[in-house]
């Protein structure tokens, strides 16, 4: 097939108009009869042993119907299979200043919100640790009893000779980066509805089913049975609209099982909706990361060695961070040629809310530590910036030193068309004073090689059914989360199918209805189930095809399915067939009738081509056109081919699934399954800033981002994710960014963790660069996660071109950027706080939660009793 | 709180409601009308999901008390829609990719639509103002400049069809 009729074609997503009118329901939005609220009560200490907990007045409130406790669901769980160390609700000790201690569940909120000030718990405060390399030296009062020296886990990687490297390299540099934390800040709020039938055999409860915000349904099913000791198959979860992920919806969150935990108590449906300030404390975002990074090159650009030192800032529970620290070494590899590579990586614990998956999942920091070295590099060595890049290309397909198969590639190109269309050779460096430009590059999994629950399960299943009526219906448990997933689901099955999109309905994320597919993170969907989507609508086709070839006499292989028809292509449809191809036996495929023989699967008393009708009720157009032509046809409708397919099989499913490669899944290593995949986007960016010298504000004009994404299966859904990752990067370069005091979040509000307004967000002209991979569906590959990473760097080596400064922490502030030009001109450095009171915030946007409002927090001001005392000296 | 009775003309009808003086606005929409359109993504008047139109001005629902609304007209992104079918800017967000999620488009609706309304022919730089007030999290708010000029044009094309 070389022209497409769907695919490749800017369609509107499937559900647009349920959001574009609020007719779209999400979880929030659904209500039961009986319904109860649940309100959370969360710890106000950063690390403390629960000594007592009296529920006794709340339970006596009127309104409140339970109130349930760590003892009510004590199993551990976790999204990890190496990290069950969190509960519903803390068992023994709170572990971060919002930590999940007690749930009521009550008529309405404002009843909930009143138990919750009656609930009384005694702690006994511990030392608290809140910065990582100050964690790694504790000997006691460990966050986990099981995790020495506070180390969630440790990696240390050698591929090839890295000293051997940086000894052949002509110019070597080395600097300590470090990325602050960010949060994915998505606009839904977490919610969760739990409610159990009456089971009617026995009387009583019985199943379980589940609305949530989740981007992983199937995972969430599996938790909730550990924690609940119920069978899977008592437990069903419905995956409604989600208001955005970024993998802050990726793992089990406390109040999706606390909400069951709830319910199950209650006896009552029992919704929970976090606050913006709770969804800040559920947090799962991006590490706070120090990275020492050292790259040795050849005077030609060459890189020989690189060496990189991480620490990540793990917060409280392990969450995904044995992944993350293991993404932050092995995508390394895959970008350029390294021929050798050191990795020693750190995940640590401390007494902050647990970090996981965020957009980009453990690439990002790294990444921009090492775009910005390299950059360094090329400016030592008086090479340009681009062409730096160009010297190190991979010559793919190829496997990486750390065992990465890379086949489509389309780095190269992207890296021609953003200097092409930035005009970077006439204005690099030309630009006037303040202005500038930089370059910068990434590369993301499509999906990972391997499942976090090694198993040789496919990580997506798919069953297509069609019916008389024509339509089309997909049962798939990818989740849409916004991305598109609904709408590439459906071009693919329709594009296979050769009919029009408007047939294809897609039932989604039920894991009652859905086979399972194991959810929307590492930009795995459009790769894994879209391959899986592929495969089910051609074991449907092949079916069709089957009973059209028959019903047309010819060959399987001269059919056509397309524009709501199958045809002959060799007869193209002029009304008359050769006569030649009525005549030949069907010799190359197999013949259908001959393989009904053969196969036996199918009802042979009374298949024939007429149909059996009885008990059904056929269109009448269907019923007018067999009357006019008993002849051989040369097209028919879809719907006829159709019937057609339902008369041989008596029935029209299929069913594809999609488990990647054995020879993509990577090294043999220890940690070696995570960073493996079957393919790699690629991106290459250049980002022109100013720099105001007197302020020290950034501003970015615009971005060019190139982006590899295989096939763009629909160009805006592409563009849409490639500008929203640039975008989500711009964030993390210049604003974002998690302020803590004492463990206590600064800014838990969507006005003072400030992502991005419109004003302050440039134009991004996203370029799609397709590379068609040989593996992807129709040559697709990820699209929505890959570009972030590149965004950083291009833009702090855009500053260094602008102003001559090289900015080793992100975000880069106002603050941050003032104290580098000052340091550059030797000028004293700024102390924006003096002469203010020294207990007072150390930064102007530290602003407090409701926990501060209500003095409960952590007290600072001094002869404050009840402090925790803190071995670590000072906040970050 | 005693509740108390009052009447709230919501997308061009009036609705009698026994809610407490200090329901919010926000509430009253989605607990009590079922308009569960506009969205709460702040609790705090920060992100612009909740906005709805208080006699054609976009105020946020979620810090404003649905008592102080009586005898003003509220409309709704329920209410956008014309005669059943998508009014020009909720097509022109589905063909543009000026929705993702899709959880903070209501409130842009309410915006895009009083700042149409008020301006017909906006500037780029004025369309940046005005979507200043609500927050995105997924598109970077590009294709959402895309989806408002060509429902401008779909408009005029529209008022030129009908003239």
């Amino acid at each position: 097939m070389t022209t497409f009729s769907i695919i490749g074609k800017p369609i509107a997503m499937v559900d647009a108009a349920g959001k574009t009118t609020g007719a779209g329901k999400y979880t929030d939005d659904l209500s039961l009869p009986g319904m109860l609220t649940g309100k959370i009560l969360h710890s106000p200490h950063p690390h403390a042993r629960i000594k007592r907990i009296d529920a006794s007045r709340a339970e006596k409130l009127d309104g409140v119907v339970a109130v349930v406790v760590g003892s009510d669901a004590p199993n551990p769980y976790g999204i990890l299979p190496v990290g069950h160390d969190e509960h519903a609700l803390a068992v023994d000790k709170v572990r971060y200043v919002g930590d999940n201690v007690a749930c009521v569940a009550a008529e309405d909120e404002a009843t909930a919100e009143r138990a919750l000030e009656l609930i009384n718990v005694e702690y006994e405060l511990l030392p608290a640790y809140f910065d990582p390399e100050e964690s790694m030296k504790a000997e006691r009062d460990l966050i986990h009893d099981n995790k020495p020296h506070n180390v969630e886990k440790d990696y240390h990687h050698v591929f090839g000779d890295p000293d051997k490297g940086l000894a052949e390299a002509d110019h070597i540099e080395e600097a300590r980066f470090i990325a602050n934390e960010v949060t994915h800040a998505a606009m839904e709020p977490h919610s969760t509805l739990a409610t159990f039938d009456i089971d009617s055999q026995t009387g009583k409860p019985g199943r379980l089913t589940v609305w949530s915000s989740t981007q992983v349904p199937y995972y969430l099913q599996h938790k909730l049975s550990l924690v609940l000791e119920m069978p899977m198959s008592q437990i069903r979860v419905i995956k409604p609209l989600v208001g955005g992920g970024f993998g802050g919806k990726s793992e089990v969150i406390p109040l999706e099982i606390i909400s069951a935990v709830a319910a199950r108590k209650a006896q009552r449906p029992v919704k929970i909706t976090y606050t913006r300030e709770e969804v800040f404390w559920a947090h799962r975002g991006r590490p706070r990361t120090i990275i020492d990074l050292k790259t040795g090159v050849k005077n030609d650009g060459r890189i020989t060695a690189v060496k990189a030192r991480v620490v990540q800032d793990g917060g409280g529970y392990c969450s995904y961070g044995v992944v993350t620290i293991l993404y932050s070494g092995a995508l390394l590899g895959a970008l350029y040629d390294i021929p050798t590579i050191q990795y020693d990586g750190f995940r640590v614990l401390t007494n902050k809310p647990a970090c996981g998956a965020m957009r980009g999942h453990g690439t990002v920091n790294v990444r921009f530590a090492f775009e910005s070295q390299l950059d360094e590099l090329a400016a030592k060595l008086n090479i340009d910036s681009a062409e730096i890049r160009r010297r190190n290309l991979l010559q793919a397909p190829c496997i990486t030193v750390n065992g990465l198969r890379v086949q489509s590639y389309g780095l190269p190109e992207c890296i021609d068309k953003v200097v092409d269309r930035s005009r970077w050779k006439e204005r690099k460096g030309k630009l006037p004073r303040g202005r500038g430009l930089g370059v910068a590059c990434s590369h993301y999994v499509s999906g990972a090689a391997n499942s976090i629950i090694r198993s040789d399960m496919p990580h997506s299943t798919v069953n297509i059914k069609i019916d008389r009526d024509g339509g089309v219906v997909v049962y798939t448990g990818a989740s849409e989360i916004g991305q598109g997933s609904d709408t590439m689901t459906a071009q693919i099955a329709a594009e296979v199918l050769g009919c029009s999109l408007g047939r294809v309905k897609v039932v989604a994320a039920d894991t009652d209805l859905t086979p399972i597919d194991i959810g929307s993170y590492s930009s795995r969907v459009t790769f894994m189930a879209g391959n899986a989507t592929l495969r089910a609508a051609e074991a449907v086709k092949k079916q069709i095809a089957a009973a059209a070839s028959k019903k047309m006499n010819c060959d399987l292989v001269d059919l056509v399915f397309r524009d709501d028809a199958v045809r002959r292509s060799n007869g193209i449809s002029t009304g008359h067939v050769g006569t030649d191809a009525l005549a030949r036996p069907a010799e190359g495929a197999p013949s259908f009738s001959r393989s009904l023989r053969e196969g036996g699967d199918v009802d042979s008393s009374s298949p024939t081509v007429s149909g059996r009708v009885e008990g059904q009720i056929l269109r009448g157009s269907l019923q007018q056109k067999r009357k006019e032509d008993d002849a051989p046809k040369t097209s028919m409708s879809f719907e006829e081919a159709v019937v057609a397919a339902i008369d041989f099989h008596g029935a029209l499913t299929g069913t594809g699934s999609y488990a990647p490669p054995p020879e993509a899944r990577g090294g043999k290593h220890k940690g070696g399954g995570v960073g493996p995949s079957p393919a790699y986007s690629y991106s290459a960016q250049v980002a022109e800033v100013s720099v105001d010298e007197d302020t020290g504000e950034v501003t970015v004009h615009k971005v060019w981002a190139a982006h590899d994404c295989g096939r763009a299966l629909n160009p805006v859904a592409v563009e849409g994710q490639v500008i929203g990752s640039v975008w989500m990067g711009m964030g993390q370069a210049l604003t974002e960014e998690m302020i803590w005091k004492d463990g206590l979040l600064m800014n838990p509000g969507l006005l003072e963790y400030r992502s991005p307004s419109s004003v302050e967000s440039p134009e991004v002209e996203a370029i799609i660069v397709e590379s068609i991979d040989p593996e992807g569906p129709f040559g697709a590959k990820e699209c929505s996660e890959g570009a972030l990473a590149a965004t950083i760097p291009a833009i702090a080596n855009a500053i260094y071109d602008a102003v001559g400064i090289r900015l080793h922490e992100s975000p880069f502030t106002p603050e941050r950027v003032l104290a580098a030009l000052r340091a550059k001109k030797n000028a004293k450095p700024l102390n924006l706080t003096e002469g203010v009171d020294p207990t007072s915030p150390t930064t102007f946007r530290e602003h407090g939660g409701a926990l501060w409002f209500k003095g409960k927090g952590p007290e600072r001001h001094e002869g404050s009793v009840g402090r925790a005392p803190s071995p670590a000296s000072g906040e970050q | 709180m005693k509740k108390q009775l009052f009447e709230l003309r919501v997308n061009g009808r009036s609705h009698e409601l026994a809610i407490e003086p200090n329901r919010l606005l926000l509430d009253a929409l989605r607990l009590d009308l079922q308009l569960t359109g506009s969205k709460r993504g702040c609790d705090d008047s920060s992100c612009g999901a909740c906005a709805v139109l208080v006699d054609g001005t976009p105020m946020l629902s979620c810090t404003m008390l649905a008592a102080s609304c009586e005898g003003q007209e509220i409309t709704t992104v329920e209410g956008v829609s014309e005669h059943g079918a998508l009014a020009a800017i909720q097509k022109a967000y589905g063909d543009w990719g000026g929705a993702q999620c899709g959880f903070c488009t209501p409130g842009f609706m309410m915006t895009v639509k009083h700042l149409l309304a008020t301006n017909p022919n906006p500037t780029d730089p004025e369309i940046r103002d005005a979507l200043s007030s609500n927050l995105c999290r997924c598109t970077g708010y590009s294709q959402m400049y895309e989806a408002i000029k060509a429902a401008i044009q779909a408009e005029q094309k529209g008022m030129a069809a009908r003239t």
